[in-house]
């Protein structure tokens, strides 16, 4: 094989790198050491404290400036003479478009979220350029190579949906400590702090919804004059105390779980607060931005007990009040805020220990609200240096050669960098095979709007969509919209499916597309009428974007096309539980490979270590044999057929 | 809570890097002292990354001037004023790598590595070493194994496409992670002498092939006195005929060690960057896990080959030394 290192391919490519971050920083240093030349970076976000722990191209000194641009001075102070273009904007921006794209030999992903992934995979295969892909959460990483019609695309695999917990269990019953951190910052945080115009479940789940808001009205406002302390504990009694009690006259609901009880302020803090700390006299800004700096509160992996949580309660609100009362009614969480964090922390473990939860460390707390991905510098690294040689591959089109490669924790068959064969396109996939869809709606009761928002933007991942029904335009988003068409748009969206001119019922097709991603999709409407509230949040169901079924090609290097979710890369939000069916082949023997189960989480909890990889088994199978260009397939993922494996 | 608590800067800082491995794995670190020898493209990508982590100290130990060579894949040096500053590469890259984490001690120690004594290799927990002579390899090993207390030894090695890592941990004891908890486990660990002694014939027929040819490798420059990474593709007929001597001496087949592997580590002596990025990567994380204990270590030896992009872990040990 030519050397990889010394190929003319290199010097003459332009790549565009989307994202300057952890994985990113090392991408760009890796690429200009390997003598690519002309390399453009696309990052919208500024740098933060907790990325100077990985991303080796920022000082403290940078907080707050450009990802893309520090990163691009970082790197020509020791290459100065190549070509590097920052672009500190969004990666969705409509001047980023096909066009922009095409004169690009590669793009090169070092992204954290799932809809810009899908954003710049569709501008990739419309614009026809090769995409490398890659994420790491821990120790666990991996990169793919997708081009168009020789390797599936980003989005031939569905994935995992970002985990969503039932209303209930979060308004109601929760059992979890994060349940309790999910009420603290989706309801209570954004109740009190957010757009006070926003549906909030706050109360409304309780047995009794008219008595229970109408005492919230009095409670959540505050009067402007009201004592501070008051006011906090007023909100503490109504949340932690009245609400409970109001949840614990619902006999039902608590036959067969365990009864929480009501929370009171006076109990756990009988005095005020006044001051005891004695910090009347410090004003600096800690104190004033921080309740665990003014109540002299000082490591974040302590677990406070419940008075310390109350006090942080009641601290945090109060500096809400007093030093960011402009901010209030339009503030969203942000982990990065010290003073949310406390706030959330604190509520979250004052309703866990009603509802007999382990308290939690504000560290801890903050990983969980935040959905903060681990993130280390050497799996970045890692990770950086097998894009760079996939790159290498793609522009010297040595399409054999492609691989994607899985970077484990514990070695698989002594493997701790598993490259496999990448897959064909699935040919069921919507955005690459161009695959109508299914929905079934109530199409008497869902509205234009819940169409929007739960599938062509949650779902489809589209910006700025267009929907039409035959001929007839029903939505757009643009610039260049005339004001009688936007009111036109305006008034659709609030419309239910059925009285929309023309009227979509069951057997409508709609057609969906995003101009920018130059992306269409055909929708086939179903009628239906009624949805599991649960299991069915939505109220819709989309189909047809599914599994390729199992599939057998010719020949040895024959690999499946089947569906597992151990393709996704890890996503900013949600557990992905993947398996990966690890098969050898020799002389055409197939031996039943090694199950090795890997989690990934991303949502701040505990990195699964678990791994139940049968050496011994897959040992006495393997066939020994001369060549050792064996490959480590990933197998046809059925369900039934991983479940015959497990049990020989 | 043993020993003393991080610092709110220590939390804020390494906030994400806690939530891998935990608070009492970056205390560890934090009091952890480390050693490296050999600053090119994979020492540089290394301490990069044990920088970062937040180790207590990083010496930097290597006094040659600075080469196209040195620079072709080390990140750590500025091209313009290096070459007449009249520094050491090792006063170079400690420049650079104070400036990536302020908390982390980093210095250079003058001198040459085979000549340093016992007290000074007492001072680290981990001495990593790359571009070393086969001898230089070997007495380093020996020098921390005859210390009191018990160093975690690494040589690396970065050629064309291909990487090796060789661990020496000596009796190392380390909490394995179950589903339920962890266990103890204990493991021990050959010396790189007796790691390269084993009888070839003894390996598992489907051992890296990277193995042997990197033992070829060595071996014809010590042969030859010549530095590491002093060969080239005129050196070609040479090493093959010593890969033939080598074959026949240990009774295995020349297909053990394929030719066109060697030829493409005699011509690209020069590393590849992206193969230092993993292999500096992989060996950032052996030395994280080694100093807090957490964590399968590799055992004994990992290779990387672009060309197959396969990370292998290889047990290579004397069977005799099984306890």
């Amino acid at each position: 094989m030519a050397s990889l290192q010394h190929s003319q391919a290199i010097k003459g490519a332009k790549v565009l790198m989307v994202g300057a971050g952890g994985i990113g920083c090392e991408l760009l240093k890796t690429l200009a050491l390997s003598d690519f030349q002309d390399i453009h970076i696309i990052d919208m976000d500024t740098i933060e404290v907790s990325n100077l722990n990985r991303q080796f191209l920022f000082r403290q000194s940078h907080v707050g400036q450009s990802k893309a641009k520090v990163a691009r001075d970082a790197v020509l102070r020791f290459r100065p003479h190549i070509n590097i273009t920052p672009y500190h904007a969004n990666a969705k921006d409509s001047n980023f478009n096909v066009d922009f794209f095409k004169q690009f030999n590669v793009v090169l992903n070092g992204l954290d979220n799932l809809d810009a992934r899908r954003h710049v995979n569709r501008l990739c295969l419309a614009a026809e350029v090769p995409l490398v892909e890659s994420g790491t959460t821990g120790f666990l990483g991996q990169v793919t190579v997708h081009v168009k019609g020789k390797t599936e695309c980003y989005e031939c695999q569905p994935k995992p949906a970002p985990k969503t917990y039932p209303v209930c269990t979060i308004t109601s019953t929760p059992s979890k400590f994060v349940h309790c951190v999910v009420w603290a910052k989706d309801l209570l945080f954004a109740k009190l702090f957010g757009d006070k115009n926003q549906d909030n479940d706050l109360n409304v789940r309780s047995n009794d919804a008219a008595r229970s808001s109408e005492h919230a009205g009095d409670a959540f406002e505050w009067s402007g004059n009201e004592d501070l302390e008051q006011y906090g504990r007023g909100i503490y009694d109504h949340v932690f105390g009245y609400n409970i009690e109001l949840a614990l006259s619902n006999e039902e609901t608590w036959k067969n779980r365990n009864k929480p009880r009501p929370i009171y302020c006076r109990d756990v803090l009988p005095d005020r607060m006044t001051q005891q700390n004695g910090n009347v006299d410090r004003t600096d800004d800690l104190s004033s931005a921080s309740a665990m700096a003014s109540l002299g509160l000082k490591n974040p992996q302590d677990i406070w007990c419940l008075m310390e949580n109350t006090k942080v309660f009641l601290e945090a609100l109060k500096l809400f009040f007093t030093n960011r009362r402009k901010e209030i009614g339009n503030l969203s969480f942000d982990k990065d805020d010290q003073l949310a964090v406390e706030f959330v922390t604190a509520a979250a473990n004052i309703r866990a220990a009603s509802f007999n939860i382990p308290l939690h460390s504000l560290f801890e707390a903050k990983g969980i609200a935040g959905n903060i991905v681990h993130a280390v510098a050497t799996t970045n690294a890692i990770v950086a240096g097998l894009i760079v040689i996939e790159a290498i591959k793609v522009l010297k089109k040595d399409t054999e050669s492609y691989r994607m490669t899985y970077c484990l924790e514990h070695p698989s068959k002594k493997m701790l960098l598993m490259p496999v064969e990448p897959f064909e396109p699935n040919k069921s996939c919507c955005v690459c095979s161009k695959t109508p869809l299914s929905l079934e709606i109530n199409t008497h009761r869902s509205k234009l709007r819940d169409f929007v928002e739960k599938i062509v933007k949650a779902k489809l991942g589209m910006n700025s969509p267009l929907i039409m029904h035959a001929t007839a335009l029903l939505y757009e988003v643009g610039d260049d919209l005339e004001e009688n068409e936007i009111a036109n748009y305006t008034a659709n969206l609030e419309k239910v499916l059925s009285e929309l001119p023309p009227p979509v019922t069951d057997g409508t097709v709609l057609t969906v597309e995003d101009l920018q991603q130059e992306f269409t999709c055909n929708i086939h409407i179903k009628h239906r009428e009624e949805f599991d509230e649960e299991k069915e949040p939505d109220g819709m169901v989309l189909s047809g974007w599914t599994q390729a079924p199992p599939e057998k090609k010719d020949g040895k290097t024959s690999i499946g096309n089947g569906a597992s979710t151990s393709r996704s890369l890890p996503t900013k939000v949600g557990i992905t539980e993947i398996d990966i069916e690890v098969k050898e082949i020799s002389d055409g023997i197939v031996s039943p490979g090694t199950k090795r189960k890997l989690s990934e989480f991303s949502d701040g909890s505990t990195v699964d270590q678990s791994s139940d990889v049968d050496e011994t088994r897959n040992n006495k199978k393997t066939q020994k044999h001369d060549d050792d260009d064996d490959l480590v397939m990933l197998d046809h993922w059925d369900g039934n057929m991983s479940k015959k494996r497990r049990s020989p | 809570m043993n020993g003393e608590e991080l610092t709110e800067q220590e939390t804020a800082l390494y906030d994400r890097q806690i939530r891998v491995w935990g608070a009492d794995a970056q205390r560890r670190l934090s009091k952890s002292h480390i050693l490296v020898y050999g600053m090119k493209g994979t020492i540089a990508e290394f301490c990069k990354n044990i920088v970062l982590a937040g180790v207590g100290s990083l010496t930097l130990v290597d006094d040659r001037a600075v080469s196209e060579e040195a620079l072709s894949a080390n990140f750590l040096i500025p091209p313009d004023e290096s070459v007449c500053s009249g520094k050491t590469l090792a006063e170079l890259c400690c420049d650079s790598l104070r400036e990536f984490n302020p908390m982390v001690r980093v210095s250079v120690e003058k001198g040459d590595l085979a000549s340093l004594g016992a007290e000074f290799f007492d001072k680290f927990d981990v001495v990593v070493i790359s571009c070393c002579s086969l001898a230089t390899k070997k007495l380093i090993n020996e020098k921390c194994r005859k210390l009191s207390k018990r160093v975690s030894f690494y040589a690396v090695d970065c050629r064309d496409c291909c990487g090796e890592i060789f661990v020496d941990l000596q009796k190392y004891n380390y909490a394995k992670k179950k589903t339920d908890g962890a266990t103890e486990c204990e493991l021990q660990y050959p010396s790189f002498q007796e790691a390269i002694s084993v009888p070839w014939r003894s390996l598992p027929r489907k051992v890296s092939k990277l193995y042997f040819a990197m033992r070829v490798i060595e071996r014809f420059e010590e042969a030859e006195g010549r530095k590491p990474g002093e060969i080239c593709i005129d050196d070609l007929p040479a090493v093959l005929k010593l890969k033939k001597e080598l074959c026949e001496a240990q009774s295995v087949n020349e297909s053990h060690v394929p030719d066109t592997l060697l030829e493409r580590l005699v011509m690209g002596a020069k590393e590849f960057p992206p193969v230092c990025a993993i292999i500096g990567g992989t060996l950032g994380q052996e030395v994280i896990k080694a100093i807090s204990s957490k964590g399968d270590p590799v055992k004994n030896f990992f290779f990387f080959d672009a060309t197959d992009g396969k990370g292998m872990i290889e047990d290579i040990s004397n069977p005799n030394l099984e306890s």
